[in-house]
């Protein structure tokens, strides 16, 4: 499926607008960028993590990523700096740290 | 042409026969006096299998509603029926449904809302809902009712509109009184409804979309009420185009707004619902006394039919507004408000009074309707009109 | 028959009036009459008194409110005659028509109704209705004196409508027992 295109969507009139305000697309969550939202990242501490998959289970953005069963990293793109990660975390293996002013992952 | 047969039925029980006739996939619904036995019969048919809805009992009204959105962004034919609390209790979701542009069918049983609390007739209900983006037709007899339902599932899923229509009949005195009715046989009025293909339903997985999206701030929100606004204006055509197919299908015409008299009448009286008989048969007795009396029903409340009144009532002498409704500390009741606008174009400068009635089912007796034509009769000969509006009948 | 015939009904809750002003609107439409019934809805509770009204036409009926001036009045529980005032707006030549043993004069000296044009007219339809039924269910054979009093309707239609009605829900037991009892109040109705 051609991916919807938006580009124009500044200039769309109330009759190019989709019907009963729909996105006639699936999966384009990922083009909202909710990074730049952040001002705490999480930090994994790779020796506490036990790979209970808590963090996954319960990102409300699906920012933690995981291979081969196992945590390795955290999507910043979209990583709204929430925490919930750090605090169910049952090892306190993740902190949340001040981010800097530059968000480079996010643009 | 259909099969048509007179039966001696509630309008709550035509209905129901008509919801049934629509074959709608999900009905989800709570119960409310004047509506249960809407619900009720409609759980009837359903059981024993006279109907192949899936029907959902839900614990509320606005539990009611939401399944029936989700019901109907799924991509059903969905169908419910409510009443004064519980149309309240739905005011939320009515937004919902037609800013998602839901083509559900609803009844409403119009009932007072509390307090004092009340079970019986007025319009308090739904002019509370007048502004939620529903289309509102209203029913003068159980046969109205039936008709009217018909006709709404078409308007509501015809492409150019995708609105959910209400259809609205007197709480009580159509909903429970046994009236003469016309019923169509089910084959003519399959053809007449027709399938239903949904727009962006769930289900098509082939192509997925996502309902209920955010439109905030610098967003189109703006865009998706304008285009709202835009489907209701292109719902007139289709009104008139369906209720035109359906008086050849039933020998029944339906106008936006139905007159009677008015061709050369001085006073008239403009009104919504079952008082409309009341009122067509008071101006019958007058115009045997000489007097020239019309009668102005409005059929369709959304979209307001504003040239057809202000058509209508061109040359009258003097307007009376029934209102079975307050709004309180406006210039009139809900009709009131509607219909003077729809004069204001007008040259003639035609003195409009407006009077409550009727509220909590307050009992509309054929003398109330004729001190409101010796009123309009007197101002017709000069007389000045009263200030402010008139609580008929009130101590 | 007039243009417009209106029947007011005086039961307690339980004794079938709504069910009666029914079935006279039902009769009424099998006579290709225009109908209306409609119970007078409040609190309504078992032994509660309420009305009903019943419109019949042979023109379309427009008007929905209450019936204030009935052509014919309908006592099912003579006890109410204490507590209603059932003679309430009747058409001076109106008739009233109450479910009870006392004869025709007895009534109407009971609702103060002495040297009205009025007509009062009494049916033993409880006692009928426990010879027939054997319960008492007063609500039909009232539709047969109501029928006789009025000049509403000849008997046939109101059995021809039982049998139709009655035969989807009941046993061939009780409906004739129902038009056994219809037969019988509208013969033995007496109008003074």
């Amino acid at each position: 499926m051609s991916k919807w295109d938006i580009s124009g969507m500044d200039s769309w009139t109330s009759a190019d607008f989709p019907l009963g305000a729909v996105i006639p697309q699936a999966g384009n969550s990922c083009d909202y960028v909710t990074g730049g939202w952040r001002s705490n990242r999480p930090e994994r501490n790779d020796e506490k993590c036990t790979q209970c998959l808590m963090c996954w289970i319960m990102c409300p953005d699906s920012a933690v990523v995981t291979e081969d069963e196992k945590v390795v990293s955290f999507k910043l793109k979209h990583c709204k700096g929430c925490g919930i990660c750090a605090k169910v975390c049952p090892v306190d293996a993740i902190d949340m740290v001040p981010e800097g002013c530059d968000l480079p992952e996010v643009k | 042409m259909p099969t048509q047969k007179t039966i001696a039925a509630t309008g709550n029980a035509v209905v129901a026969e008509a919801l049934r006739q629509c074959s709608p996939d999900v009905m989800a619904a709570y119960p409310i006096t004047p509506q249960t036995t809407i619900v009720e019969e409609f759980a009837g048919f359903v059981a024993k299998g006279r109907v192949h809805t899936e029907y959902v009992t839900t614990e509320s009204e606005h539990s009611a509603m939401s399944a029936c959105i989700g019901a109907s962004a799924a991509g059903a034919r969905v169908v419910t029926a409510t009443s004064s609390q519980g149309l309240a209790l739905m005011w939320e979701e009515l937004h919902i449904a037609s800013g998602m542009r839901l083509p559900i069918v609803m009844a409403n049983a119009n009932r007072a809302l509390s307090a004092p609390i009340n079970i019986h007739c007025d319009h308090s209900d739904i002019m509370g809902a007048r502004d939620t983006g529903w289309i509102i037709l209203f029913a003068e007899t159980a046969q109205e009712a039936y008709d009217n339902t018909l006709m709404s599932m078409r308007i509501a899923e015809n492409p150019e509109v995708l609105l959910p229509v209400m259809t609205c009949l007197d709480g009580f005195i159509t909903t429970h009184s046994i009236d003469r009715v016309e019923i169509m046989d089910d084959e003519s009025v399959a053809d007449f409804v027709g399938e239903y293909t949904p727009v962006n339903a769930l289900l098509d997985l082939e192509n997925p979309v996502s309902h209920g999206n955010f439109a905030g701030l610098g967003g189109p929100f703006f865009e998706f009420k304008k285009a709202q606004r835009e489907a209701i204006e292109r719902s007139r055509k289709v009104i008139t185009d369906v209720a035109a197919e359906y008086s050849v299908l039933s020998g029944r015409p339906f106008g936006m707004v139905e007159t009677w008299g008015m061709e050369d009448a001085d006073v008239a009286v403009v009104v919504i619902g079952s008082t409309a008989g009341n009122a067509r048969h008071v101006a019958r007795q007058l115009r045997a006394d000489g007097v020239k009396a019309g009668v102005v029903k409005v059929r369709c409340f959304r979209p307001f039919p504003f040239a057809e009144i202000a058509e209508a009532l061109s040359g009258v002498k003097a307007v009376a507004v029934l209102d079975r409704a307050e709004s309180f500390g406006a210039e009139g009741g809900p009709l009131f408000l509607e219909v003077r606008s729809a004069l204001y174009d007008s040259s003639e400068r035609i003195p409009v009074v407006n009077y409550i009635y009727g509220l909590g089912g307050s009992d509309v007796r054929l003398e109330l309707i004729e001190t409101v034509f010796k009123d309009l009769s007197d101002i017709a000969a000069g007389e000045e009109a009263p200030a402010g509006l008139v609580y008929l009948g009130s101590r | 028959m007039q243009q417009l015939a209106e029947i007011r009904w005086h039961a307690r809750a339980g004794q079938g009036a709504v069910t009666a002003a029914k079935l006279v609107a039902e009769t009424a439409l099998e006579l290709d009459q225009y109908m209306q019934a409609m119970p007078e809805y409040g609190p309504e509770r078992m032994g509660a008194p309420i009305k009903a009204f019943t419109r019949i036409s042979n023109v379309p009926i427009e008007i929905h409110c209450n019936i204030e001036n009935p052509n014919a009045v309908v006592v099912l529980d003579e006890t109410l005659l204490a507590i209603v005032d059932v003679a309430e707006g009747i058409r001076s030549d109106g008739v009233i028509l109450v479910n009870t043993c006392k004869t025709p004069d007895a009534l109407r000296a009971e609702l103060g109704l002495q040297g009205s044009t009025v007509r009062v007219a009494s049916i033993d339809a409880s006692g009928i209705s426990l010879e027939t039924l054997k319960r008492d269910m007063p609500n039909t054979p009232m539709i047969g004196a109501l029928a006789k009093a009025t000049g509403l309707f000849e008997v046939d239609p109101i059995v021809s409508h039982l049998k139709k009605t009655f035969g989807k829900k009941f046993s061939q037991e009780i409906i004739d027992a129902n038009i056994a009892s219809v037969t019988r109040a509208y013969k033995e109705v007496s109008v003074g």
